[in-house]
């Protein structure tokens, strides 16, 4: 994609597909339309366990180059997607190879998966047809061959692109809404970098700019957001997804702008920042119609936290203390906010209520925690970064027991936490490898991903659709 | 010897001033005999040489903002770490700076704050803005007017000193000054 040389907007060239999601008919002597408690029945393997799941290649039915390597595409990262989340025991690759590839999805070697010790296997296939790709899926119960979920996705050209990932990611959103699970396989991930080189004049010598990047959650189709020659940083998805908020220092001072994924209109900059008046670290409410920021508006060296419709109307200060208040991140409820606040002496979480009232401080066990972010329900828990030696650890605060525990390993310096929508996992920014990069977690500290690799990659924020 | 053409505004009508050459000197060293009377050693003149007219150009007056900027007259002031309090030496770089500031009034003057990299991202944007505002408030108790100081806070996006230790850490936490205007 060009770059436009001046201002605004590269907006996300997302794939213009539209998926429309189908069940595909029956095959013929099965089982009656299931509703979806059966379906989970169906999808639990012994008790006690979790059903053991072979995610072999989708199945080409047209021997076009592209949609060929799109039957092996996605069925790869479905399996990826799937073992994110480990809802399944997954057959290994290795494995999945034994078995030969059928021409067509009703010569499935279900003997050879019951071998396997398979209690499901997923059937799909991957054609070219006049309006575009179809790809369907179908959870086949091993014991007896009936389909447990059916579904049909349908897309422009287009989306096979990148090979086609997205049908992977739809398929296992679906099939893990069957276990009572919403999926984040369709998310992005937003972040800060510098991975172009550009510089900007600085008073002595240039300086790096960097702009906002998103990528797919697994890490896949990494593409720039923003041209700004100046820094952009703290970016923040808008919970429909439709719009990021971001810091810019493009005035030469820092505000907070919003900028369209959707289309080309013109940004807006809700909180009105001046040469004066500074607003920084956008957070969104979970409605969408209002965000949170922290300012320096009413008192040169002290920032507070302030609320402001999308629109940049009904502005408010939430917090009024001498001392420095920064870094806000509303609860999943909308009704409370966790914010840093130094007012005890050096930087800790507090959580407040929307109107101010019932403010209260976590026990994050250092003398510096910072970047709250927090989880939805039932999970509902406050991760934050916490000073660690010479560095950052990140640790995560739960109600229950109101103690955190640590997740990060101590290599490193671990920062700037952003939780999943299903609470499961975080993204944080680690320097780790060299440079700060952007990593994912799961919650118990396991499986660490590192989706950066080019520049230094920072402010990483999860979408929330 | 020069000659001093002056002109001036023709104001009040008067004709103005024209220089007339100096007659030479009556006697001179090397003069021809007919000036010599006899007998009379002639006068000694003292020569010396008549020294250029003194450059009146100040480079802070006529250079270009970059040029200034970046072999700045002022001095930044230094924070410890996380504190941005202004201890003996910052308050005599601001004093020099205000000395500055109170030498050529029309300029204006950004003061940027920023930390070094030991803390978080996002907590150290707020303490840039804390160190470059202590630098502003303590320049206009010396009598600067606010509005000719701004502030702005990069925390540890922008270090003057890569290197991870101390040596390095201890330059980049400072307000740091930038002409913008003048």
């Amino acid at each position: 994609m060009t770059h436009i040389k001046f201002f605004t907007a590269v907006f996300a060239c997302g794939t213009a597909l539209v998926l429309t999601a189908q069940t595909p008919q029956q095959p013929p002597a099965t089982q009656p339309p299931q509703d979806p408690d059966s379906i989970r029945a169906v999808l639990v393997g012994d008790p006690g366990r979790p059903p053991r799941l072979a995610v072999p290649e989708f199945i080409p039915l047209s021997k076009e180059p592209d949609v060929v390597a799109a039957a092996k595409t996605i069925g790869a990262v479905l399996l990826d997607d799937f073992a994110f989340e480990k809802e399944f025991y997954l057959i290994p690759r290795d494995v999945l190879r034994t078995v030969p590839s059928p021409a067509s999805p009703d010569q499935i070697a279900l003997s050879r998966w019951k071998e396997l010790g398979a209690d499901g296997v997923i059937v799909g296939t991957v054609q070219k047809t006049a309006e575009g790709i179809v790809v369907e899926a179908r959870y086949i119960r091993v014991a007896d061959g009936a389909m447990a979920i059916g579904k049909k996705y349908s897309g422009t050209a287009r989306s096979l692109a990148d090979g086609g990932r997205i049908f992977a990611h739809s398929i296992a959103d679906e099939i893990h809404k069957s276990r009572n699970l919403m999926g984040v396989a369709k998310t992005k991930l937003a972040f800060s970098s510098d991975r172009d080189g550009q510089r900007m004049k600085g008073p002595v010598g240039d300086r790096d700019i960097s702009n906002i990047y998103q990528s797919d959650y697994d890490g896949a189709n990494q593409s720039r957001l923003t041209v700004n020659r100046s820094i952009d940083i703290a970016p923040s998805f808008a919970p429909d997804g439709s719009v990021i908020a971001y810091t810019s220092y493009k005035t030469g001072y820092p505000d907070i702008i919003l900028q369209s994924l959707r289309d080309a209109r013109m940004p807006t900059n809700p909180a009105k920042g001046t040469e004066s008046s500074h607003n920084l670290l956008s957070s969104w409410s979970p409605d969408g119609n209002r965000l949170a920021f922290m300012s320096n508006r009413d008192g040169g060296g002290n920032t507070e936290i302030y609320i402001v419709n999308r629109d940049g109307t009904g502005l408010r200060r939430l917090t009024n203390h001498p001392g420095t208040d920064s870094t806000p991140t509303w609860a999943p409820t909308g009704q409370q906010l966790a914010f840093t606040s130094d007012r005890s002496g050096s930087p800790q979480i507090y959580i407040i209520n929307v109107d101010g009232t019932g403010l209260q401080r976590i026990d994050c066990d250092s003398t510096w925690c910072d970047r709250a972010t927090w989880s939805r329900a039932p999970l509902n828990e406050i991760a934050y970064a916490s000073r660690s030696g010479g560095g950052f650890d990140i640790r995560i605060f739960d109600f229950q027991s109101r103690s955190s525990r640590t997740i990060t390993d101590g290599i490193g310096s671990n920062e700037s936490p952003a939780f999943a929508p299903n609470g499961r996992h975080l993204a944080f920014s680690s320097d780790r490898s060299g440079k700060m990069q952007v990593y994912t977690i799961a919650r118990d500290g396991t499986d660490l991903r590192q989706i950066t690799k080019t520049g230094t990659n920072r402010y990483p924020s999860w979408s929330q659709n | 010897m020069s000659m001093v053409i002056v002109t001036a505004a023709a104001c009040g009508g008067k004709k103005p001033p024209v220089a007339k050459p100096m007659p030479p000197p009556s006697t001179a060293a090397g003069a021809t005999n007919d000036a010599n009377r006899p007998g009379e050693p002639p006068e000694p003149v003292r020569e010396t040489a008549i020294p250029p007219e003194p450059t009146t150009v100040d480079p802070l007056k006529v250079s270009d903002i970059d040029k200034i900027n970046q072999n700045s007259p002022f001095q930044p002031v230094f924070f410890l770490y996380d504190s941005s309090e202004i201890d003996a030496p910052g308050q005599q770089a601001l004093q020099a700076n205000a000395g500055i500031l109170k030498k050529y009034p029309e300029w204006v003057i950004t003061i940027e704050g920023h930390s070094d990299e030991r803390g978080t991202a996002e907590y150290n944007l707020a303490l840039g803005n804390r160190r470059a505002t202590a630098a502003r408030t303590y320049l206009i108790s010396l009598g600067i007017p606010a509005d000719r100081l701004r502030t702005v806070s990069y925390g540890k996006e922008f270090p003057f000193d890569p290197t991870h230790s101390e040596s390095g850490w201890s330059k980049n936490r400072r307000a740091h000054f930038v002409l913008t205007s003048k």
